[in-house]
């Protein structure tokens, strides 16, 4: 597979690394005089000096093969951005990645059909989430294109689907019970599943749907 | 007005001069030092990536938008969020790089190109001289 790594940093020297290790062709740019001495000492040839914004690097680097995979993964988001839209629109890269530094500007890689994102720190407090849930739902995947997202509810005490069978709970539209770990194992949620407190639910849910699916399973 | 340097003060004080109502956008106060002691516009200080900043300056309600901060990827999103999100019908971004400004006219955000108008000016200013020793 070719891919093209936009960026330098740790995020993309890393992915450089392994890529090549995996056996993928790699083109990896970057534009700082400083870094782009130190890639070229590790990885030669595979680095190219250049502003990956610029359409001609980007030509240079093989951006009309067009790459498997582009990973814009850049320290700037409008740069990302950017990488990521001449890419797909302007060359048919079928996959392109980008890296959100600023969560705040997620909605602008949305917007502008830029579906594949990571962003460390949205990552990062989604975990912090994880060991402090504060709404009740935890979000544990976020399937962005489908508007999907795979959460996990822990039963509490009083909650209203206690004692119920999972087939007879009132569930919004576009959302399903997928699993229930307890004591130590996980069985998939079947119509005669009684819930229990203390049980750890996982459920996939559309986003408008979140909300209610969260009342339905702990009460308001 | 997104971005009030140079280019961005002085456009916005002609239209404002023409009988507008601007807004001007810019991360630093210097912007308001450009547009004068007699500025009687809105500034809103900010990022223009930031959609909190956008909304205070009124984009819902704008009728144009003209984006020329210092950074031509920053004004290509910036550009696009506009027109898309908040359908802004005339919105007119700053490109400095000509290959970009093609590429993203091409694809319907409207660019004006500096640098491509230099270049322009330049050789037809050149091309005339030489016409004329010639003559």
């Amino acid at each position: 597979m070719y891919v093209l790594v936009a960026g330098g940093g740790k995020v993309g020297a890393n992915s450089t690394r392994t890529l090549l290790e995996m056996g993928h062709e790699v083109t990896l740019i970057e534009q700082r005089p400083d870094r782009f001495a130190r890639l070229e000492e590790e990885f030669g040839p595979v680095v190219m000096r250049g502003d990956a914004t610029e359409i001609s690097v980007l030509e240079r680097a093989g951006i009309a093969r067009p790459p498997e995979l582009l990973l814009a993964v850049t320290g700037d988001d409008e740069d990302n951005l950017v990488i990521s839209q001449i890419g797909k629109e302007g060359y048919g890269v079928g996959k392109a990645i980008a890296r959100v530094n600023d969560p705040r500007n997620q909605q602008h890689f949305d917007l502008l059909g830029i579906t594949q994102t990571v962003c460390a720190t949205t990552s990062i407090l989604g975990l912090v989430e994880h060991e402090v849930p504060e709404h009740g739902l935890v979000t544990l995947l976020e399937l962005q294109r489908e508007g999907l997202k795979v959460v996990e509810v822990q039963i509490a005490k009083g909650a209203p689907v206690v004692a119920a069978r999972a087939g007879g709970v009132t569930l919004p539209k576009d959302a399903r019970l997928i699993s229930v770990f307890r004591h130590g194992r996980t069985e998939l949620v079947e119509p005669t599943t009684v819930l229990r407190p203390g049980d750890q639910v996982l459920a996939v849910v559309s986003d408008d749907s979140a909300p209610a699916l969260r009342k339905a399973l702990l009460g308001s | 007005m997104i971005g009030c340097g140079r280019v961005g003060s002085a456009v916005a004080k002609r239209l404002r001069s023409e009988g507008w109502e601007v807004t001007a956008v810019d991360e630093s106060e210097d912007a308001l030092v450009r547009l004068g002691p007699d500025w009687r516009g809105g500034f809103v200080l900010g990022h223009g990536m930031d959609t909190d900043v956008l909304e205070l300056a009124g984009v819902a309600d704008a009728d144009a938008a003209v984006v020329s901060t210092n950074g031509d990827n920053t004004n290509i999103v910036i550009g696009q969020v506009l027109q898309r999100r908040y359908e802004i019908d005339t919105v007119v971004v700053r490109v400095l790089d000509p290959a970009r400004a093609t590429f993203y006219a091409e694809r319907g955000l409207p660019t004006v190109c500096p640098t491509q108008t230099a270049i322009s000016v330049l050789l037809e200013s050149v091309r005339a001289a030489a016409a004329a020793a010639a003559s």
